[in-house]
Parts: structure tokens; sequence; C-alpha cells
């Protein structure tokens, strides 16, 4: 059951759907932060590696998204490329992690698979069959499998509704054959550990705290029983005390709901420790990926490279930012030849070329697909041979 | 070495109708110059109201119920008796701000202006503080880019135009503008990407060299002061559970809490490790129990928790280190565990 994740081979790919039109050349200058590439070519060079996902040893196939894209118009004729040919699948059983940092396209990505954004390219797969959303009844039916676990605790729970309330109507909507609502809310709540379930039946938003509301969120989400969680940056907005306590959460309840899980983050950190696959974004498309624990330790593209060596790392007692260690006057303790906001991603060629640096010409102009490192590993760089050559030796 | 900043026995409270939340309690801290001091906690446990209390930036219902804040930089005191802020009167008080002591606001987002311009934001600072006449206010605006590196063309942007990065520069470049000597940096990074953040970092460690300034920092995220800060100290529920130079706190935590936190955050280098948490929640500051407010999540907990009067205590002076000065030693917060207590394996 474990069929390997098919990228569709990029050359082959239309370089844009009929309706979409030449992209305005000039980016805008404006917030940077959330300008994925205006992006003239959307096409990527080379064939797109078929990776095998490690996330299908734990489980069948449940959700796969194959050469999905997502435009945005911007008008007077631009076009945002906001996800660019993304294939991975999400396996039962296994939680998959979407890392990037804010306008990487992460999200919409996510909202693609819960069919809350029609895609512009690609074709999604659910249990291997082909997904046509076109609202009504057949969207509700999908939402009954695949279910989606907001950022925000404190912005996604109504405030004047009772965590009763939110949780009776998605059972009733998606669970119409139940005849005690209360009593399945109640089992609701105690498979997120919010105990005694009685108490907090009747209880308003604010009444909770940002842990219990997250709960309240994630009930809410196997409210409706899905097979699959697509869960965007449950922790981010929590304490980092229970941050792991939520994380625990979720996993176990994985294991015991054999949920399909995508677990989007911008903490590669908790990444390693929560993910079977780790999936690395950057500029709207998948620049690297492989298991947990080999991308997390052994890093291929410039930019997974960069990712890590950005996280704050406490065992780094003799780190650049500490103050005895920072060479006065000089550039000392930047970090090296990268630049860290340059306007968002290239608009040509690889969307990382810009900042990386190994870019030479070939990287400003052609845009690489996914290359195999391994069987279950690749990385999207014209520059392996040189970011990570012990990896690239054997297959480039 | 003398410090420039010293808060003593510093409690704050908001004045509510359900009764007083006790945001800061009996707080001691001190910060020597050109030192970081990392001041770490959970949201709601009056990080932010220690900073703001100690600056008296606080409005009703917050109220300074007691303590001092002494400030002893060269400018005001020139080798004279310190100053107390909280006790000084408005126009004393107008003097100190900025020029003295500057804050960087949590998110620089919804701290800029959105309708001025960059270079009006900035010109105000400086010609609020200081006189300088007004070419000289324009290049010293300019300099201030320079300073956080952003092409002066940038001069002319509006905050929307900038990334999130940018504005938080802009926002530094702002406190930066008079030359102080302390800095508290409130949440500075909190909402950038973990590559621009470090950037950041790493530029406001380059800039405390070169100019000399003392900074508070004050975060949720403990790993990034275990890189970053000299001395942390962590609080919870308005008290200061332990306070020590970072390399200590990181190799040999003394107080349930701080090892607590330390067990809370993924690591990415290393073996993996086995990751624990702190179970439950934090307590409603407006009904304190007595004794320490962290005793409900503990797993060392004992009846004689009730009792602890939360005051910070030499950690690892009977381990020999009698000698030690104070303003470098290891303080906690937790009579029960002690050293003798760790070594014996309860805590393993």
């Amino acid at each position: 059951m474990s069929g390997p994740i098919g990228g569709v081979p990029a050359s082959g790919q239309p370089g844009g759907l009929p309706g979409s039109l030449e992209p305005n050349s000039e980016a805008p200058v404006s917030d940077a932060s959330a300008a994925p590439a205006v992006n003239a070519d959307a096409e990527q060079v080379g064939e797109a590696a078929v990776v095998e996902s490690v996330a299908a040893a734990r489980g069948p196939l449940m959700l796969e998204a194959v050469g999905l894209g997502k435009d945005f118009k911007l008008g007077r004729g631009a076009v945002l490329h906001a996800v660019r040919n993304v294939s991975f699948g999400l396996y039962q059983g296994a939680v998959v992690a979407l890392v990037g940092e804010s306008g990487s396209g992460k999200s919409t990505v996510a909202k693609l698979l819960a069919g809350q954004e029609r895609r512009t390219h690609g074709t999604i797969t659910l249990e291997g069959k082909p997904v046509e959303i076109h609202g009504g009844g057949a969207f509700r039916r999908y939402k009954r499998q695949v279910q989606y676990v907001f950022q925000d605790p404190f912005g996604s729970l109504n405030p004047v509704h009772t965590v009763g309330y939110h949780l009776t109507r998605p059972v009733k909507l998606h669970q119409p054959e139940v005849k005690d609502a209360r009593k399945a809310v109640m089992a609701l709540l105690e498979q997120v550990r919010l105990t005694p379930a009685d108490q907090f039946v009747g209880k308003y938003p604010h009444e909770l705290s940002g842990g219990q509301r997250q709960r309240v969120s994630f009930a809410r989400g196997l409210a409706a029983r899905p097979t699959v969680l697509l869960a965007d940056e449950p922790v981010s907005m929590l304490d980092v005390s229970i941050r792991l306590e939520m994380l625990n959460l979720l996993d176990d309840l994985r294991k015991r709901l054999s949920l399909a899980l995508l677990y989007i983050t911008h903490d590669i950190a908790s990444a390693r420790y929560f993910a079977d696959e780790v999936l690395v974004m950057y500029g709207g498309q998948i620049v690297e990926r492989g298991p947990a624990e080999d991308v997390t330790q052994r890093p291929a593209h410039p930019y997974t490279q960069l990712l890590i060596a950005s996280a704050p790392d406490p065992d780094n007692l003799g780190s650049v930012l500490k103050s005895a260690n920072v060479a006065t006057g000089g550039g000392a303790g930047r970090a090296g030849t990268v630049k860290s906001s340059t306007g968002g991603p290239a608009p040509t060629g690889c969307p990382f070329s810009n900042r990386c640096p190994l870019a030479e010409d070939k990287c400003k102009q052609n845009n690489p697909a996914l290359q195999l490192l391994s069987s279950n590993r690749a990385a999207a760089c014209w520059r392996l041979d040189v970011a990570a050559p012990q990896l690239a030796g054997g297959t480039v | 070495m003398s410090p420039i900043l010293e808060i003593s026995d510093l409690s704050v409270v908001y004045r509510t109708p359900g009764g007083d939340v006790r945001a800061v309690e009996r707080v001691n801290l001190e910060l020597n110059p050109g030192e970081v001091v990392g001041l770490c906690g959970e949201s709601g446990s009056g990080k932010s109201t220690l900073a703001y209390g100690a600056t008296r930036l606080l409005r009703p219902p917050a109220l300074v119920t007691g303590g001092s804040v002494r400030y002893s930089g060269r400018r005001i005191t020139s080798g004279g008796a310190p100053v107390d802020l909280l006790t000084m009167n408005h126009h004393e008080l107008r003097r100190m701000r900025w020029r003295e002591i500057a804050i960087v606001f949590q998110s620089a987002m919804n701290a800029l202006n959105p309708v001025l311009r960059i270079h009006a934001q900035l010109l105000d600072a400086v010609q609020a503080h200081l006189k300088l006449p007004r070419a000289e206010a324009h290049e010293k605006v300019a300099e201030l880019l320079d300073l956080v590196g952003i092409p002066r063309n940038r001069l002319r942007s509006y905050p929307h135009e900038l990334s999130g990065g940018m504005r938080q520069r802009v926002m530094i470049a702002m406190a930066l503008a008079t030359d102080p000597e302390v800095v508290i940096m409130d949440e500075p990074t909190t909402a950038l990407d973990v590559v621009v953040q470090r950037d950041i970092l790493a530029q406001i460690v380059e800039l405390k060299e070169r100019l000399g300034f003392a900074i508070m920092f004050i975060t949720h995220d403990l790993s990034l002061l275990l890189e970053l800060a000299d001395r942390i100290a962590v609080m919870y529920a308005g008290r200061l559970l332990e306070t020590g130079a970072a390399q200590d706190l990181m190799r040999d935590p003394a107080h349930p809490y701080t090892r607590g936190l330390l067990n809370s955050f993924p690591s990415l280098h290393g073996a993996r490790r086995e990751l624990a948490g702190i179970p439950g929640s934090p307590p409603d500051l407006r009904d304190p129990r007595p004794g320490c407010p962290f005793m409900p999540r503990c797993g060392f907990a004992v009846p004689a928790c009730s009792a602890v009067d939360m005051a910070l205590e030499p950690w690892n002076a009977a381990q020999g280190g009698t000698t030690q000065l104070l303003d470098s030693a290891h303080l906690t917060a937790c009579p029960i565990v002690t050293p003798e207590v760790s070594q014996e394996g309860v805590l393993s």
C-alpha cells in the first residue's frame, strides 16, 4: 500500500494554465516577509525525483498531493505563485512536517488540502480517489475526512459561544447518526483530556487558558471523526511549557485514532521530535525532504542548513551571540554571507538564489527540481555537490 | 562592578473589581553595565510588568506598591549617589527616559505609527530628547539607520513598506537614538522568522559591544536566552524563581520549574532525549496561594512548600563556593530542592 509519491515531471507541465497571465516583471518592494516570488518562470528544470516517503512505513496512503500549485492574481497581470509543484503524501498513523518561514506557502498548502482554497495546478487524491470539490455536499463529505486545526486558539473560537456549542455543532453536522450529542461531546473532551468534561462544557473561551482553548480546537477537529488532520502551527501561540504537552497530546491522538497528520511549523527542532518525514518549503516549493532525523542532522539544501544554523541552540555556549565572543567593530556575528531579509525569494531561478552563499549564474536562471539523495531523501539545488558533498556523491 | 540598575523588592498590583492581581511580587534584580540580563517567563508571569513598573510606564489600574529602582548611570550621578526612579518627579523622569533608559517595545508592527514616515518618527525621538540643530538632527537620523543596517533611501518609507525584520530594526534604531545606557527589550524578535531573528540578535550584541549599553532582554524563549544572555532570571507567577549565569542555569538548574523548562524544548543538536514538559497551567494571580506558586505543577512538592517565603538564596553555596560575590551567584527560591537532595538522585 505504500506507493511512492510521484512528483510530476515538471518539465512536462505547461508553463501556465490558459487562464494565467504573464507576470509583471517588477517585484513589489513592499512587505517582503509576505511575498513569495512573483515569479516569471514557474517551471523547474529537470525531472522531479520520485521520493519514497518514510511516513509510508506507518500505514496506508490517505491523502496525496501531486504537482500541487496555487497562483494568486495580483492585478495588473501579475501572478503570485504561492505554491509551486508540491507533491507529497499523508499516511495513516504518520506525521509529516511542513517547515518554512512565514510567506513560504506552507499554510497555503494546508488550505489547498483542506479544500479552503481552489488549487490552480495539480491533483489531490483521498484514499486513491481524485478530489474535486465544488462546494455543497461533496465539500461536507470531504471535510468529514479531512479536518483543519487553526494556529490561533484565541481567534478561532467564537467568544460568545460555549465549549459545548463549539463541539455539538460539528458532531450533529458530521455524525448525524449519533443520537446523544452531549455524550459524544463529553467523549471528545475526555479525548483531549479536558477533564472533568462536565466542568468544561459550559465554559466560554475567555474562561480557558491558551492550552485549554487549543485542546477545544483539537476536539472540534476530531468531532467529524476525520482520517486526516491538518494542524497549522498548532503550538506556536502557546507558552513553551505548554507546547510539549500539546504535541504529546497530538501524538497520542495520532496513535489512538490512526490519524494521518500534517504538522505545519516554523520550528524545525519540534519537527525533529514529532514528525516522521520533514518537508522544507521555501518560496512556495519544497526544497528538501526526507526522514526527520536525517534532514535535521545532515541538511543538504543551503536553506535547510541556514534554518538549522539559525535556530537557538542552548548548548552553543561559545555562540557568536555571547558578548564575550563578539569581535567589536567588524561585522562579526552576521550569519556568514547569507542575507537574512532581502525582499523575499528570488524572482527567477532557484527561489533561494538571492540569499544563497553558493549561488552561481545557473541558480539565478534555472529553478532546480528535486533530486534524489537516497531512496527517501531529495533536495532541489544545483550545487548539492558543494552544499552536501557527502550526500550528493553517490547520485549526482 | 556596581550595578547600573538595581531593582529591589519591587511589587506591582493590578487593581481589579475582583481583587488585586499581584503581577510582580517583591522582585530583586540587578543589571550591570554592559551586561545582558535575560528575563524569562511565560505569558502572564509578570516579566513585562516588572520592566514597565521599574521604568514607571504603567498606568492605573496598575500600581507599584513597594520597592525601589536605583539607577546609577554616569551622566546622571557622576560619581554621586544613585537616583530612585520610583520617587523622582516628572521633570527628572523625563530626563531619564530614552536618554538613560530606552525601551524596544514588543511587536514592532504596532509600535510604529502607520501614517508617518520612518524619518519623521526617528526625528521625533531625537528632537524630543536631544537639543540638536535641525541639520544635525537630520544627519543623526540617517546615522541611526546606518547603525542598524538599513539603507538610507528607506527613510522616506512608511512602516507598511518595510518587512517585519526591518521594522524591528527601526525600533532598535529608535531606542538607540539618544545613546542610552540601559536598553530594555521586550520580546524584540518574537514574531520574526528564526533566520531574521538570529541576524537581529547578532546585530544587537554587536551594537551593545560598540556602544556599551546594558540590556534587559525579556522573552519567553529560554533556549534563546541561554545562547544570548550573560545572566538569566526566571520568572513565574510574579516571582523570580532563579537567577544565575547562563551556563550555570543550563548545566545545573536549581529550581524545578527551570528544570522543567529546560526539558520542554526540543533541541536540534546532539542526541534525541526524552522531553517531559511541565504538566498543568500557571496559577491565578488573583488568589495567590501561600508559599511557592509553582507547587501545584511541581513534581517534587512537599507540604513544606506552602510555607516557603520565596526569597532567593544561594544555590551552590553548600558546594564550597562561600566566597562568591552575590552578583555572580546562582540564586534559587526553592529551599526544598537543594544540591544535596539533587545529588541523592531525587531529581534525576
